[in-house]
């Protein structure tokens, strides 16, 4: 339920990099860790239904969820963590430290660049 | 014709400045704070009221109320004797760091060692959102099952305190097949590092220990 604010900080940061552009942004990629706890299609419905009427209308958002990281304290390496079985993934131990979350980061917005549909209604 | 341009920015970046800016001045001021969070009807309140009664003497504690409506569980705190200020989130499902700043003011700090946060009642949305808290305390209760630390594992990865409440169903009559043995098993699988304290804020049991681990969490912030 949390993905309307998520949303709303999204279409807010997306505008104003559009507004720089002067481009209609089509598509955005975004990240998150697990902790974000976010359900794609909730935020998507979320981020259509606020971006109506505004220069984001329409466009479609990507999402990539990260997974929780360790990093095993006997061969250090690091590792996607398997909630079902976490251990490490190249000795199997099973000592290992949780490493920071994945931050919600808009990665990348692609935008139309042919034809400025920008405030040409 | 079609552009990609790489952007790198935060989403919530606003509601991380909060916490940052809470996380200080909690260092600052030398308190200790506590996010508590669970599912609704887990007993935080019962749990919050119980140990402010039982460490009167010896622990002065705060209390900041997340919840959709009322001010219920506020008033219930304050019967302690303990401040307590509530927030209303008209509908969100956690707390944001900013309505902890200006709670944080409204609370009289000099007068306090420990705040405990009672996040809303949700085991997922609010872990997305950092309050500047020295730490999170998860309540797991019987009633819930022994599965949700597998179901759920985010927020019981990165807790410092697991309360296992309601301990008393699990008597003789009470029909319950919650294993503790398994929620620990499952929940030191991915957090080497946190407590785990089963409990009944109903009964005093096991509170004990909960306290201990209160007390030394609280002088440790003065060292």
């Amino acid at each position: 339920m949390h993905e309307t604010m998520i949303a709303q900080s999204l279409l807010a940061a997306i505008s104003e990099e559009a507004a720089k552009q002067n481009a209609k942004p089509i598509n955005a990629k975004i990240s998150c860790g697990v902790l974000n706890a976010i359900n794609d299609e909730i935020l998507c419905f979320a981020f259509e239904a606020i971006a109506k009427d505004t220069p984001c209308e329409g466009m479609k958002l990507q999402i990539e969820h990260k997974a929780m990281q360790g990093q095993c304290k006997k061969c250090n390496q690091s590792f996607d963590i398997e909630f079902s079985h976490p251990r490490c993934l190249k000795c199997g131990s099973e000592d290992f430290e949780l490493l920071p979350d994945a931050p919600l980061l808009l990665e990348e917005i692609e935008f139309s660049t042919g034809h400025l549909t920008v405030g040409t209604d | 014709m079609r552009t990609k341009k790489s952007i790198g920015k935060k989403i919530l970046s606003a509601n991380e400045e909060y916490a940052l800016k809470n996380k200080q001045f909690l260092a600052e001021h030398k308190k200790l704070c506590l996010n508590m969070i669970s599912s609704p009807g887990s007993g935080k309140t019962t749990i919050l009221h119980r140990t402010i009664s039982d460490l009167k003497d010896k622990i002065r504690i705060g209390v900041i109320e997340g919840d959709i409506q009322t001010d219920l569980d506020a008033e219930k705190i304050r019967k302690t004797g303990a401040p307590a200020i509530q927030i209303n989130t008209n509908g969100a499902c956690h707390l944001s760091a900013a309505q902890i700043s200006t709670a944080l003011k409204q609370l009289p700090l000099d007068d306090l060692d420990l705040i405990f946060i009672e996040n809303v009642g949700n085991l997922v949305c609010p872990s997305a959102f950092q309050l500047g808290e020295t730490g999170k305390i998860v309540v797991l209760s019987v009633p819930e099952g022994d599965d949700k630390p597998i179901k759920y594992p985010a927020i019981f990865a990165r807790a410092k305190v697991l309360l296992i409440n309601k301990i008393d169903m699990l008597q003789s009559g009470g029909q319950s097949d919650f294993d503790i043995e398994r929620a620990k098993h499952d929940v030191h699988k991915l957090n080497k590092t946190i407590e785990i304290f089963p409990i009944s804020a109903k009964t005093g049991d096991g509170m004990i220990d909960w306290y201990d681990w209160l007390a030394k969490s609280v002088r440790s912030i003065f060292s």
